[in-house]
């Protein structure tokens, strides 16, 4: 098969309840009370997937969500609860045929070994569109919901012992992250051989103990489940921070960075890029995307009175960690089209409501950006490496890699 | 008048790792892919069933220190398939097995709750515990639990999980954008759990789900087993399929529940149950004779001494007597993984009853496998397999059945267009789904919320 030519930017988009703004779900198109069904989840990525976007994330957390950092609060003019983001990607794979699905995992209260298989079935449920976003979780009370470790009350963005804590959960993150690859590989693609003559079904040679000894927890492998259709599907990170660039440069596929200009983000690209070569991975394609917050209308005149009405529903400004746009999509593409100069792959957008924002990404982004070549006009591939222009990569374990 | 009819439960199996499902049928097909667990489901959804099983295992078989090749080697995960289920299903209920032991109520509670929720009321728990170190190799936590303390831990986990479940009593999502009251109660889902296997608290983030709770199934066979499910299930998954035995685990069990305060039908007994169909009789019992020799090849046979023998017996021919050595009695065992190990508690005298049969019939190593080994239970034509399936019903002998085709995936069609037609003109089985979830199907209460979260917090 000839290589098709690969579209210039990635797009994907991170969906978490009603929207990323807090007052999302007072707005009229807003869904509130549909966030705990199926058909809620099922019309987002369906949206997504008209838009011919890469792929969607899935926002998750062990805890409720919370105004405060690392703390939960008692706020009841937000939505708290939402559902398993596993589970909610692989409810929709069944109704999806070409958008990636990535949902987000947490690597400091849950088993590397659940995961990796758990990822691994997404995949053959969508064959071949499932990733996954690790994340950490520095929350005490988080802990406290599971009560086998206990997780001490930082100031977050300061402090030798904030660092750290953050430190020891990153680096616990990237060893989750070598477990979960190395039980997708622990079958080799070939190991089921159905051999009638021996009576043999699997060879038990292309079977891989994968022996993994950290200073957090050991696995003895192999999977239960057979390597996935992608081999590995893709692990992505967000790294809003030098802590969690390590781990994407260690151990992704995709980091999403928050930069808030063309300078900043080129100093965080270069610098991953450095931490990649440095641990031996310089041969690895890993795509950096930016990551904004959106709020996309007809002029920006009405996006920013949106913002702005949003922002006094919430009764404060909100900020977040990424940069915050609000415009026309012809004024978003011109600062994609800038930014990318910096080294991104392409751009994770996070819609301040999604109602509105999605299918102005889908409806006038994308157009947009298809109109100056820069978007594709087609799914080109069956699989989310495809669309990302990835290999599948063989078996760590195989022979011909021995 | 006589006494009614009482309904049968019929639910499907998806046929797994072990040497009843076989593979090497060229109508074999996949056991990894999603279509052939979507083929299964729909068939089973087709036939009105109440719900689709999987079972699980969370380390490679071993014998003899390497992987066990014989059988089907590897499954999906159970949760992302039955969430994958739902949407290729309307009405089915979706029954997982969840180990007690390799996870944590707050983790598994989230995700039954939100099977719940994605599935519009159909998520079902098999709670099944372990204590082994070999399955513990592969988890944070180790082999750390001793034998006699599983059971302790497994109460304890589904007591702190239905916590969680009732931590929100449902009418907490207000959404109401004039006033801006997401929540009607800052507190949903606070919970606080102090006891010996946990000690958790904090706020549950899955709102109340369709069915509150999921419905929990219990399958283990001990005395402490069935006073765990009298207790807390709503099912047993039991492996009485003969009449006699069938009827003394169905009263055994249903007695139990007063001790509880709880009704004979807030329990239903569900056995494992296999089958083989022919257009008659005859043809049935001949095609069953091949199907087992399908299941037990030489191979398989002698792995199957082995673990009575607890040694390695590949010189044997399989074809030709048993071995005249004696079985080696101790505590480490040739196969690690299943459940066979437990099952024969005295080898010496297993052996010797063995090799009594073999020689009274002549019987090869194979012969003797394929004829002490487990049988399918119900052999026969569609109109003998459906009276035979009634009769035990009616008979108080469970309250339906869980059937397990040897065939993947098309295994259970033969039954839906067959035997459910005929079990349906009886009138013993429903024509339509009569309700949405899966407590409807099974005819059990919803239960009540509120109260344990009210306990929770104070």
């Amino acid at each position: 098969m000839s290589p098709t030519s690969a579209p210039s930017l990635h797009l994907a988009v991170a969906l978490d309840g009603t929207g990323w703004h807090p007052a999302s779900w007072r707005e009229p198109v807003a869904r509130p009370r549909d966030l705990f069904t199926a058909g809620y989840w099922a019309d987002l990525v369906a949206e997504a997937e008209r838009g011919l976007l890469d792929f969607v994330t899935i926002e998750d957390g062990l805890g409720p969500q919370s105004s405060r950092f690392l703390e939960p609060d008692d706020r009841t003019d937000q939505v708290r609860g939402r559902l398993d983001a596993v589970l909610i990607a692989s409810r929709i794979a069944p109704l999806t045929r070409h958008i990636g699905l990535v949902p987000t995992v947490v690597s400091t209260h849950t088993e590397p070994f659940h995961i990796s298989k758990a990822i691994a079935t997404l995949d053959y449920v969508s064959t071949g569109r499932a990733g996954l976003r690790v994340e950490i979780t520095a929350r005490p009370d988080e802990a406290a919901h599971f009560g086998r470790r206990t997780v001490p009350l930082t100031d977050a963005h300061a402090g030798p012992s904030a660092r750290e804590l953050v430190t020891e959960l990153f680096d616990e993150a990237a060893d989750y992250v070598e477990v979960v690859r190395r039980l997708w590989d622990s079958w080799e693609d070939d190991a089921e051989i159905r051999d009638a003559a021996t009576g043999r079904f699997v060879d038990r040679d292309k079977l891989h103990y994968i022996d993994f000894e950290g200073r957090h927890f050991s696995v003895k492998g192999p999977s239960i489940t057979p390597r996935p259709p992608q081999g590995q599907p893709l692990v992505t990170a967000l790294a809003q921070d030098t802590v969690p660039h390590r781990l994407v440069a260690r151990q992704a596929d995709i980091g999403y960075v928050t930069a808030h200009d063309i300078e900043q983000a080129r100093a965080i690209v270069a610098g991953i890029h450095a931490e990649q070569a440095e641990a031996g991975r310089a041969d690895q394609t890993l795509h950096l995307f930016g990551d904004l917050l959106v709020f996309l209308d007809d002029d920006q005149a009405e996006a920013t009175a949106r913002r702005e009405r949003l922002d006094a529903l919430a009764g404060e400004p909100y900020t977040g960690d990424a940069r915050i746009f609000a415009g026309t999509s012809v004024q978003l593409a011109d600062l994609l089209e800038e930014l990318r100069e910096a080294g991104l792959s392409g751009f994770r957008l996070r819609p301040a409501v999604a109602a509105h924002d999605l299918p102005r990404i889908t409806g006038h982004l994308v157009p947009e950006l298809q109109r100056r070549g820069l978007f594709r006009r087609a799914y080109e591939a069956g699989t989310l490496r495809g669309l990302l222009g990835l290999a599948r990569p063989a078996s760590r374990y195989s022979a011909a890699n021995a | 008048m006589s006494k009614p009819l009482k309904q049968i439960h019929l639910a499907a199996h998806f046929p797994g790792v072990n040497n009843t499902t076989v593979w090497s049928d060229p109508a074999a097909g996949s056991h990894i892919e999603f279509s052939s667990f979507a083929h299964f489901a729909r068939t089973a959804e087709r036939a009105k069933f109440d719900f689709l099983f999987l079972a699980e295992g969370l380390r490679l078989r071993e014998q003899g220190g390497e992987i066990y090749d014989l059988d089907v080697v590897g499954r999906p995960d159970t949760f992302t398939v039955l969430a994958a289920l739902a949407a290729v299903t309307d009405r089915l209920g979706l029954t997982g097995t969840i180990n007690s032991t390799f996870n944590e109520p707050y983790e598994v509670a989230r995700q039954f709750a939100s099977l719940d929720h994605l599935s519009g009321g159909r998520a079902a728990w098999n709670v099944v515990t372990s204590w082994d170190a070999f399955t513990g190799e592969n988890f944070r936590r180790g082999g750390f639990l001793p034998q006699d303390e599983r059971y302790a831990r497994a109460k304890e986990f589904l007591a702190t999980a239905h916590e969680l479940f009732d931590s929100w009593r449902g009418d907490e999502i207000l959404a109401d954008r004039a006033t801006g009251t997401f929540l009607r109660d800052a507190e949903a889902g606070a919970f606080a759990h102090r006891g010996r296997q946990f000690d958790i608290h904090g706020r549950f983030n899955v709102p109340r789900s369709p069915q509150g709770r999921p419905v929990i199934f219990q399958a283990g066979d001990s005395e402490e087993g069935r006073e765990f499910a009298a207790s807390s299930a709503d099912a047993i998954f039991s492996r009485y399929a003969t009449l006699k035995e069938g009827q003394a685990f169905y009263t055994d069990v249903k007695e139990r529940l007063a001790r509880y305060g709880r009704r004979p039908g807030q329990l239903l007994i569900l056995p494992a149950a296999t089958f083989v169909l022919g257009d008659t009789d005859e043809e049935a019992a001949e095609l069953a004779g091949e199907v087992r020799r399908q299941q037990v090849s030489g191979a398989t046979a002698i792995k199957h001494l082995e673990f009575v023998w607890n040694r390695d017996l590949s010189a044997y021919d399989p074809e030709g007597p048993l071995p005249d050595v004696d079985p080696v009695v101790g505590e480490e065992h040739i196969s690690r993984g299943r459940a066979q190990v437990r099952m024969y508690r005295d080898p010496i005298a297993i052996a010797r009853e063995w090799r009594e049969l073999a020689a009274a019939h002549n019987w090869s190593i194979r012969d003797l496998v394929i004829n002490t080994g487990n049988r399918q239970t119900f052999v026969g034509s569609p109109a003998t397999v459906a009276r035979t399936i009634d009769d035990f019903v009616q008979a108080d002998a469970s309250d339906g059945f869980i059937l397990v085709p040897h065939i993947t995936p098309g295994g259970l069609d033969p039954f839906a267009d067959k035997v459910v037609p005929l079990l349906q003109e009886q009138g013993v089985f429903r024509t339509d789904y009569e309700g949405t979830t899966l407590r409807d199907h099974l005819g059990l209460d919803h239960p009540d919320a509120g109260t344990t979260a009210e306990r929770a917090v104070s």
